[in-house]
């Protein structure tokens, strides 16, 4: 059979070819160029690292050190004013209600997100990029005019209150502490759609990336081993998405605890949160050692929390 | 959740699927008796993998019906269906390893203990090392063995096969194609395979259904579909074919006349595939006898024609000869080189000859060219080595 030969050949051919990872050339291409070359081109990214993140971060432990006031002026003292720190414990509850607050608008964000970009990415079709345009329109306003908006929306005879009321949904939320009886502006709800809303775009743009990178394929395969479209949603779709999750998530937490003019515009001083507490040091009590102090803190919690996601959701198991 | 032990039947009664406009699979009946081993043969973008779509459930039809047994699933939901497949990208779950790839269609039908099966498939598609490793890690044909082993596992009333082969070196195809049958002769599942290799589907199943452009061109075993092709698409589809112009003068006997450039070819009357007055007159290059014209012996009831030698080539198992008929067709012969003749060089006189018996008869109508395969996939195997 004079096919075989031929035949054969041409298969191996192919295999050569379509082995993803076997990059001789581009192994033997690294030779010529100096191994210092990625070094070197990663210098401005440590500057920029080194410049705006670890020297203001020392500074901002330095400073949480000193001792003085603005008028007569700051110094350090050997072993350092630690007493800053105690300011910490009589905010505690301004850090909790911070974490909370921040939990709970990232699984609000998690919860529209998620269906959302799973419909950009599936099922929208020509009108995908219409529909991610939206999702980041709000940028073209200011922050601030977007939360005053929700003043109107969440005033206490607007429409949607009207109607929380009539249901006795407040009712409900205010045996959570979550709305008073009759009213939402004000209260913890109000920040926390607050936060939900002006952080919603950084959830559902990773989310998207995520779910669009997924081959669609895999969950008619999983369709075709006999999953129900919520299982196939459950063991593929999801695990699948996880690192837009982890991503979205992280966005949506960090800036969030941080927040303080959610809590201003939409809350009173019996719902801020810790961004408000070192907002007042530094520009109205201007007790700068206390101020970075909390500041210090904040960081650390939000590294440390960070950290031991990562480590759970465990991203490097994932593709 | 429907498993059957043994295979099913499966039906495929007057199914459409239009994607917009166009017609991909048109108006298809196929009855797969339960137990066999049916391979769907057709070129590329011929409608083969939409139609297995739609019996997996994945692609509404437009039109039709389609039972697996005695049940009427053409609207079943596909995770209801005793139907497996083996896609054609593997679609293999990234996130997971080999060993829970294979074990996710026991997992999900409840199988409390996967773990003997599980490894039982993993050795019988020789992955047994490879359990911890994810999909990424393996190469083509080792993703395709997972595809395989995913899908087998269940033990489905229908497999659905979409090209499993096609990235495998020639001996593990091999190898998996005998694998394939026994295991098939084991489970006992209907399987549906789909290829556009001849020579697999040939070897492998027990009938064939040649699909061109959305329909069944002809369908039959594959001894019969290469002997007795009804249309050139089919012919040209698997092998090679040399075909005369031809006019039938005489249609009263067993055997058919029909007059080729003034010369008298005899074809028997079952292999006539038209009732019109014009025909494509075929035989397969293998049925030809060439011998050089002075001391030519040809059975009385033999077709002939005389020829110039133009070309020959010696391919080893045999020769390959192109010849020119009196009025300047070329022909190709294949001559087994049990007696070569070495008289038969580029410009010596010959008399080609076949049995009336090797003959067939197509609509003239049809085009010669039907289903000659364009090169276009360069890593399918030629088996039969034959088509140009
Ligand atoms: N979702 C779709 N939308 C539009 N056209 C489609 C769609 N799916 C398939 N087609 C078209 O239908 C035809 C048949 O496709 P199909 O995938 O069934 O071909 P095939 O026989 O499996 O080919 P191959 O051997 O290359 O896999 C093709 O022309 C293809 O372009
Ligand atoms: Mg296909």
């Amino acid at each position: 059979m004079s096919g075989g030969a031929v035949a054969a050949t041409a298969v191996e051919q192919r295999d050569i070819r379509s082995h993803p990872s076997g990059g001789g050339a581009t192994e033997s291409k690294g030779v010529g160029t100096s191994k210092w070359t990625p070094y070197l081109l990663l210098t401005p990214g440590f500057l920029w690292l080194a410049l705006f993140f670890i020297v203001p971060t020392m500074m901002l432990l330095m400073f949480s050190l000193y001792t003085g006031s603005l008028d007569q002026g700051y110094s350090f003292e050997f072993p350092g004013n630690w007493s800053t720190y105690s300011a910490v414990w009589d905010y505690r509850a301004q850090f909790f209600r911070s974490f909370l607050f921040a939990g709970l608008s990232t699984l609000f964000c998690l919860a529209l997100a998620y269906p959302l970009a799973y419909f950009i990415a599936f099922k929208s079709g020509k009108w995908k990029a219409t529909l991610l345009v939206l999702v980041i329109a709000p940028f073209f306003t200011s922050f601030l005019i977007r939360t005053l908006a929700w003043k109107t929306i969440l005033a206490d005879d607007g429409p949607v209150v009207t109607f929380m009321n009539w249901a006795h949904i407040t009712n409900l939320l205010a045996l959570l502490h979550l709305t008073e009886t009759d009213r939402v502006l004000n209260t913890p709800l109000a920040v926390v759609l607050g936060l939900t809303y002006n952080f919603l775009p950084f959830m559902v743009l990773p989310l998207y990336a995520s779910l669009d990178r997924m081959d669609p394929r895999l969950v008619e395969a999983a369709q075709d081993l006999y999953s129900s479209p919520w299982t196939a949603l459950r063991k593929v779709t999801w695990p699948l998405s996880l690192p837009g999750v982890v991503a979205g998530t992280l966005l949506t937490f960090i800036p969030a605890a941080g927040d303080y003019i959610n809590a201003e515009l939409l809350g009173t001083t019996k719902v801020s949160m810790i961004g408000n507490v070192i907002q007042d040091q530094f520009f109205v009590v201007t007790d700068y050692p206390t101020a970075s102090a909390l500041s210090f803190v904040l960081m650390l919690t939000i590294l440390v929390l960070v950290f031991f996601y990562v480590r759970r959701a465990g991203t490097e198991e994932l593709v | 959740m429907t498993t059957a032990k043994t295979g099913a039947d499966l039906r495929i009664i007057n199914t459409t699927k239009r994607f917009g406009d166009f017609v991909a699979v048109d108006d298809l009946t196929l009855t797969i008796p339960a137990g066999s081993f049916f391979a769907l043969l057709g070129p590329s973008g011929c409608g083969k993998t939409t139609t297995l779509r739609m019996v997996a459930g994945l692609e509404e039809p437009t039109a039709g019906t389609i039972l697996i047994g005695d049940e009427d699933v053409t609207w079943a939901k596909p995770y209801k269906r005793p139907v497996n497949t083996v896609f054609q990208s593997y679609a293999l779950f990234p996130h997971l390893d080999i060993y829970e790839n294979v074990a996710f269609g026991l997992r999900r039908r409840g199988v409390k203990d996967v773990s003997k099966t599980v490894e039982d498939m993993l050795a019988l598609t020789e992955l047994t090392g490879l359990a911890r490793r994810k999909p990424q890690q393996l190469s083509g044909g080792q993703q395709q063995r997972v595809a395989l082993a995913r899908a087998l596992i269940n033990q489905p009333a229908v497999l659905l096969l979409d090209e499993p082969l096609g990235a495998l070196d020639l001996k593990l195809r091999r190898q998996m194609q005998l694998e394939l049958k026994r295991i098939q002769t084991e489970v006992g599942s209907t399987f549906v395979h789909v290829t556009h290799d001849q020579e697999e589907a040939m070897t492998m199943a027990d009938t064939i259904a040649v699909m061109n452009a959305g329909r069944v061109e002809q369908l039959g075993a594959p001894a019969d579909l290469y002997e007795n092709p009804n249309t050139t698409f089919v012919a040209n589809f698997l092998g090679q074919s040399n075909f005369f112009d031809g006019a039938v003068s005489d249609r009263s006997g067993n055997y058919v006349s029909v007059t080729v450039q003034g010369q008298h070819v005899s074809i028997p009357s079952s292999r006539v595939h038209t009732q019109g007055a014009n025909v494509h007159v075929g035989v397969r290059p293998e049925k030809l006898r060439i011998q050089y014209r002075d001391d030519a012996q040809v059975n009385d009831n033999d077709n002939r024609l005389e020829a110039v030698v133009s070309d020959s080539s010696f391919i080893g198992v045999s020769t390959q000869y192109l010849v020119d008929t009196r009025w300047g067709q070329e022909l190709t012969v294949f001559a087994q080189n049990t007696h070569r003749d070495e008289r038969l060089v580029p410009g010596a006189a010959v008399v080609v000859s076949w049995a009336p018996d090797h003959t067939f008869a197509l609509d003239a109508a049809q085009d010669v060219d039907a289903g000659v395969e364009i090169d276009e996939d360069a890593a399918t195997p030629d088996p039969i080595g034959v088509s140009s």
